[in-house]
């Protein structure tokens, strides 16, 4: 997606990072460091470490309350959203930890797009406004650009050939799948360089989903995805790498072959073969 | 069911035909006239009764009333919603809702011997010496029983109704929403302006008119505080200048009115007010219907 180069976002937006000095880590386009987090006193995560390639598909799993969700909401600083949240630890963006206390948690959320469970679509708005939100949110103006972006991304997310003659019609006027898409287009137009999903084919049926997953393939040539799932299945179908977490902690982290065919730890192994969750 | 609807449309109709009835003899003296007329004599043999005086005072006192009250309400549903985490939220939502139980009549009687030296001393004056040379609106020494001081009243009364109905209609608002804001990189300020607002109008509509349906209606507090002046001079040519409504001039003036012409009048703009309030409450209606229509979001 080369509408925009970097120099020119920067300033459409107002990039206010302040770079800090280490080095691009070791390659990787996000870190998490020694990552904690809580409700009130429940400790929700624990002691997270991992790292993701650019341009790669990374699946987290686990069993249902296990942390999948608020991991994800901790990497583009969604969870502090929530009123009883502490985080402790840190995630990296490049070079950058997203919770040092001068970066601007708006600015991140720019750079790392999400997409939710649940489809949630802004219904008073139509389907070319919903694609177009988050640019007039950030002061894009130009008309004729939003036109731009909001086609490459609708193409993006495999919804243009479906909605491209009733693009004024409402957002929830759209099936459900579409409206997930929808979604997907409207965060691929702030031209993020990492996109979040939280189980985003859940709400779905299977061809729906089957869509999702194939826009996965694309998607990893442009971003960097991390995917919540709980179906392992669509995890070894979509992923490159895969995270296993149980109660708050990671248990194994590799390349997802590796952790579908030769699991190291007896209770990834478990999971794996169905024996619970 | 049938009973309840029969109730309440007996009700309608025994209501209506009573006042249809007893506005007869003052539609029969000054014609349609009457509510265009601003008149107002119930001295026998020079007998003179005009609505329209009344009808502008209404309409003023209470567009002043939304034009301070909406904002304000608004504000306090957004800040305890949105802004306030929820120890300060809980209490202050609490007491709105003490605050929108007070009679009016307490409003009216601090108003009367309090708040309104307040808005002599802090708004009216200094507006006056400021601009009552060059601006119109301002330009009358200023007493503090005149329309501005019933609509900031007005306001002051309307604002707990508006606020706590606005504030529900946010707090329904699902989660999802301001996530979806946030994620596209929203401020808060961005999210409630650009996102909870379009998502809930119908409803913040709905609670505004509410709001208006009061300030319209009410009755003692205003009579407490407007000057009450009658006739042509009700009609307010600056700010600070007294003025009457239709419920306040007919609360001042039921107890004398001892002829048939006067009492008839005095029936007449309850007749008046009443078609105003209905036309409120439909129009609002139909606004509200009209937004639901175009808002999909509605039936999520
Ligand atoms: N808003 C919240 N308040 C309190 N506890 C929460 C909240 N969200 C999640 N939790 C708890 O944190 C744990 C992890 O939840 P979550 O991240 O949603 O798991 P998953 O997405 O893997 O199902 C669970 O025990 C859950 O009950
Ligand atoms: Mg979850």
């Amino acid at each position: 997606m080369s509408w925009m180069s970097s120099e020119e976002y920067a300033n459409t937006t107002s990039y206010k990072l302040s770079l800090l000095s280490d080095t691009k880590r070791r390659g990787y386009k996000v870190s998490v460091k020694n990552l904690n987090s809580w409700f009130g006193s429940k400790q929700a995560l624990k002691d997270i470490n991992f790292d993701v390639k650019e341009n790669t598909v990374t699946a987290l799993i686990g069993p249902s309350g296990c942390g999948k969700t608020t991991l994800i909401r901790c990497l583009n600083r969604m969870n502090e959203m929530t009123s009883s949240a502490t985080v402790k630890g840190s995630v990296y963006l490049d070079d950058i930890d997203i919770y040092a206390s001068n970066v601007d948690p708006v600015i991140i959320k720019r750079r790392m797009g999400m997409v939710f469970q649940k489809p949630n679509p802004f219904p008073t708005m139509s389907i070319y406004d919903n694609v177009a939100a988050g640019l007039k949110l950030n002061g894009i103006r130009n008309k004729a650009l939003i036109r731009e972006i909001v086609e490459e991304s609708l193409k993006g997310a495999v919804l243009w050939d479906e909605v491209k003659d009733e693009l004024g019609k409402p957002g929830l006027s759209l099936s459900g799948g579409q409206q997930q898409r929808l979604c997907i287009a409207r965060a691929l137009a702030m031209q993020p360089e990492v996109l979040l999903m939280d189980e985003p084919t859940s709400a779905l049926d299977p061809i729906a989903s089957a869509k999702i997953e194939e826009l996965m393939n694309e998607l990893r040539k442009e971003l960097t995805v991390i995917i919540v799932t709980h179906n392992m299945q669509q995890a070894a179908r979509v992923s490159d790498y895969t995270a296993f977490m149980y109660l708050g902690e990671l248990v194994e982290y590799g390349p997802t072959k590796q952790i579908f065919e030769n699991p190291q730890k007896e209770l990834t192994e478990r999971y794996i073969s169905g024996k619970f969750g | 069911m049938i009973g309840a609807a029969g109730y309440t449309l007996f009700m309608l109709v025994l209501v209506a035909a009573s006042v249809i009835e007893g506005s007869m003899p003052i539609f029969s003296f000054e014609g349609i006239g009457f509510f265009f007329g601003t008149d107002w004599n119930p001295v026998e043999g020079r007998e003179a009764y005009g609505a329209l005086p009344y009808v502008v005072g209404t309409l003023v006192s209470s567009a002043i009333a939304m034009a301070i009250g909406v904002p304000i309400s608004l504000g306090i549903a957004v800040f305890i919603s949105e802004i306030s985490p929820p120890r300060f939220g809980t209490p202050i939502g609490f007491i709105i809702e003490i605050l929108a139980a007070i009679p009016s009549i307490i409003y009216g009687l601090w108003a009367l011997f309090v708040f309104r030296f307040w808005i002599v001393d802090f708004i009216e004056r200094p507006l006056y010496e400021a601009f009552g040379g060059t601006i119109p609106l301002f330009a009358r020494t200023p007493f503090g029983l005149d329309i501005f001081t019933a609509g900031i009243v007005l306001a002051i009364m309307i604002i707990p109704i508006i606020s706590s109905i606005s504030r529900e209609i946010l707090k329904a608002i699902p989660n999802s929403q301001r996530e979806a804001a946030y994620s596209l990189g929203a401020t808060r300020w961005e999210t409630v302006w650009k996102v909870l607002f379009p998502y809930a109008k119908a409803g913040l509509l709905g609670a505004a008119i509410l709001g208006l349906g009061r300030a319209v209606g009410e009755t003692m507090l205003v009579t407490m505080v407007i000057g009450n002046a009658v006739g042509a001079n009700a009609i307010p040519d600056t700010l600070f200048s007294p003025s009457q409504t239709l419920s306040s001039i007919i609360a001042n003036e039921f107890n004398e009115a001892v002829t048939v012409f006067h009492s008839s009048a005095l029936i007449a703009l309850g007749a008046v007010l009443f078609i105003l309030t209905m036309g409120i409450n439909v129009g609002a209606r139909l606004l509200v219907s009209r937004m639901v229509k175009v808002t999909p979001g509605a039936k999520e």
